[in-house]
């Protein structure tokens, strides 16, 4: 019984599907997972505008907003209602575009921004046989659209005529560039052990469990190093706290899209917080076992329960984050992209290889454990040694 | 018209727009964004014989395109250091004032 | 003809001949990356999934980038001078027609040219891996190498040279 809730979704698109001709089939069938991603994604981000604005503020000591709860009646909802005004502004404030503009380019970079991360959401497995397309190489077709999104942040920053909006794109493009890295040799170590860049597959590969407990790979030495560096390298990909030099307030107005109002910004917005829950989504689906449940007594809940569940907890630990570290300077996110991160996820490959090699006993556990923990210690003890905290050095550009 | 001579046809234009490009304009950037069109035109001719040829069992054509965009990435690299270097030394990118070897 | 693969082909030899013909760079390197992107999707027309993807990984991802930050670091992104072209553009213009129509006598009247359409070719990543590790395997090692020279070597050569030893990071990437 509990699998026709499971797969709900899918014999709905069958039904629905089955009453055309078998030539429009996929282009409807198409259409109405569009039409499901376009709708739940932007309703979780605009839940997600308001909880961030909440969690921050009782962070801070202050609570967040708590008056709008449904329009035009007295219904206060916690403030969880915040979203329709706020988006209601978004929309109708005056489009202003500059005067030195390059109009053409100033208008697409909201449009080539938000097609690709819409595009990423096609591979993700959101519960059991729910994959839009389940393509072979999924995982690069993931990696492809996130590197298309730095066209768009150039386009952006240089089509303003804004130095500011400049040197926040540049800004926003080298570290999109150099945390791509890490991200991509993190997904790596998953690959290797599993053998396929299949999505779905990845997940199936978690969906065993011993003693009760799944097969996560977090659940392993290379696999909790491997999803930490993600973690921290998808926080960067999504300029958030604490890698949001490029746009934070106090240090650049709002970088790359300082010269964009009303429509334009909410795309912005829309389109860098969807790019964040792509990139969630694809953390949970390689190392937090994607619809799978951790606990083998709990696997009458919906799978895609399971994947939102996992999202939303995930989300709130970025909030979280940003509410409480404070933010890289751009040397800083530089070093510890290349020197830091970029070593440990070579090493942790090394692990996953001899993982994969080994037998499957506690020597193999201790093994891997005490090579991920010696790497981790001679990197971080070396690279504060480095550090002269001494008078500073100043390098003008020229 | 076979779906082969198409593609063909398409990779012949690239390419031609291509060379006009690289051999036509000044500035040195552009002559390399016509040097990488012209060899995703003989990639995109590679994948056209490789489906469509015999034996696509055999992943030669496919391969070989792998390897050739490795090798595109490295050249644009490798030739757009050039260019700023030779733009920090001569101060301009213009093809046509970087003409004699004298320093 | 598929009607969906003409629209792609258009749409990428627009982009090629905009790239090539723009006054302004950074449009050229922008059309440049729709024409890239159009190459990938004509890919994907031709079952060819693996390098369609890195095709856009690593031209539009990266190439088209690259392209753009030399564009801004050799402040290529004002109004240009008076002209675009070189001074000997007929001739190049000519000989790219030659070269055009050579090429498509060659392709139209070739009797080299299979008639019929084998069936797709099943080109699945665990193929693909396993010909890089067996048969293309000393090719893959020799790309390592090349990558790896390359990416020294441009930092090298990029490198700001003055008394201080202080590292740019410029021109490095890929």
């Amino acid at each position: 019984m509990f699998d026709k809730f499971d797969q709900i979704f899918v014999t709905a698109l069958h039904w629905l599907v089955s009453f055309l001709p078998e030539g429009l089939r996929p282009f409807v069938s198409a259409l109405i997972c569009i039409a499901f991603v376009m709708s739940v994604f932007p309703g979780v981000f605009a839940l997600t505008t308001v909880l961030e604005r909440k969690i921050l503020g009782r962070i801070q000591n202050r609570y967040g907003p708590n008056r709008v709860g449904i329009p035009f009646t007295k219904i206060r909802l916690c403030g969880f209602g915040q979203f329709i005004p706020d988006g209601i502004k978004s929309l109708t404030k005056e489009d202003i575009v500059p005067r030195a503009a390059d109009k053409v380019v100033h208008f697409l970079a909201p449009v080539v921004m938000l097609v690709p991360v819409l595009l990423a959401y096609a591979v993700l497995p959101f519960g059991k046989h729910m994959t839009i397309t389940d393509y072979d190489a999924g995982l690069l077709f993931f990696f492809a659209v996130g590197g298309a999104v730095e066209v768009s942040v150039f386009m952006a920053g240089w089509s303003s005529r804004n130095k500011y909006s400049l040197l926040g794109a540049m800004r926003a493009i080298a570290q999109m560039v150099s945390y791509e890295i890490p991200l991509i040799l993190s997904a790596v170590t998953v690959v290797m052990v599993v053998g396929s860049l299949n999505l779905s597959e990845i997940v199936k590969h978690q969906n065993n469990y011993t003693f009760g407990i799944a097969h996560w790979h977090v659940f392993t030495p290379w696999g909790l190093v491997g999803f930490i560096l993600f973690f921290i390298a998808s926080l960067a990909e999504s300029n958030r706290t604490p890698f949001d030099l490029p746009e934070a307030e106090s240090e650049i107005i709002a970088g790359y899209f300082t010269e964009y109002s009303g429509f334009k910004f909410a795309l912005f917005f829309l389109g860098e917080y969807l790019g964040m829950f792509a990139i969630i989504g694809l953390g949970i689906t390689l190392f937090l076992g994607g619809w799978t449940s951790p606990v083998s007594f709990l696997t009458w809940i919906p799978s895609y329960l399971w994947f939102l569940s996992k999202l939303m907890t995930i989300v709130f630990v970025f909030i979280w984050i940003r509410g409480t570290l404070p933010r890289l300077r751009m040397d800083q996110l530089m070093n510890f992209a290349w020197k830091f991160m970029l070593p440990l996820a070579l090493i942790n490959i090394l692990v996953a290889g001899i993982w994969h090699y080994m037998a499957a006993d506690w020597p193999r556990w201790l093994v891997c454990s005490a090579i991920i923990f010696g790497a981790y210690a001679i990197l971080g003890r070396g690279l504060m040694q480095n550090q002269n905290f001494g008078k500073r050095i100043y390098r003008y550009a020229e | 018209m076979t779906p082969l001579q198409a593609c063909l046809l398409i990779s012949a234009l690239l390419f031609a727009i291509g060379f006009a490009g690289a051999v036509t304009r000044r500035h040195a950037i552009l002559v390399l964004i016509g040097i990488e069109l012209m060899l995703n035109a003989a990639n995109l001719n590679l994948i056209a014989f490789w489906r469509f040829g015999p034996h696509p069992e055999a992943l030669t054509g496919f391969i070989f395109v792998l390897f050739s965009m490795a090798m595109a990435g490295a050249e644009a690299a490798v030739g757009l250091a050039l260019i700023i270097a030779i733009y920090r030394h001569k101060k301009t990118s213009n093809l046509d004032e970087v003409k004699e070897l004298k320093g | 003809m598929p009607p969906f693969f003409i629209i792609t082909g258009i749409v990428t030899l627009l982009g090629a001949a905009f790239a090539m013909s723009l006054r302004n760079l950074v449009h050229c390197a922008l059309a440049m990356a729709v024409a890239f992107s159009g190459i990938a999707a004509l890919y994907l027309q031709l079952d060819a999934q693996f390098v369609g993807f890195a095709e856009i990984l690593v031209y539009v991802g990266a190439i088209a980038i690259l392209i753009v930050f030399a564009i801004l670091l050799t402040r290529s992104g004002e109004a240009p001078e008076k002209s675009v072209l070189t001074s000997g553009w007929m001739a190049g213009i000519a000989v790219s027609a030659m070269v055009f129509t050579m090429l498509g006598w060659a392709v139209l009247n070739s009797s080299a040219i299979p008639k019929e359409t084998p069936p797709a070719p099943v080109a699945t990543v665990k193929n693909v891996g396993d010909a890089l590790m067996t048969k293309f395997v000393l090719p893959l090692e020799i790309i390592g190498l090349v990558l790896t020279a390359a990416m020294i070597g441009a930092v090298i050569i990029a490198l700001k040279e003055d008394s201080q030893k202080s590292k740019s990071e410029d021109g490095g990437q890929q």
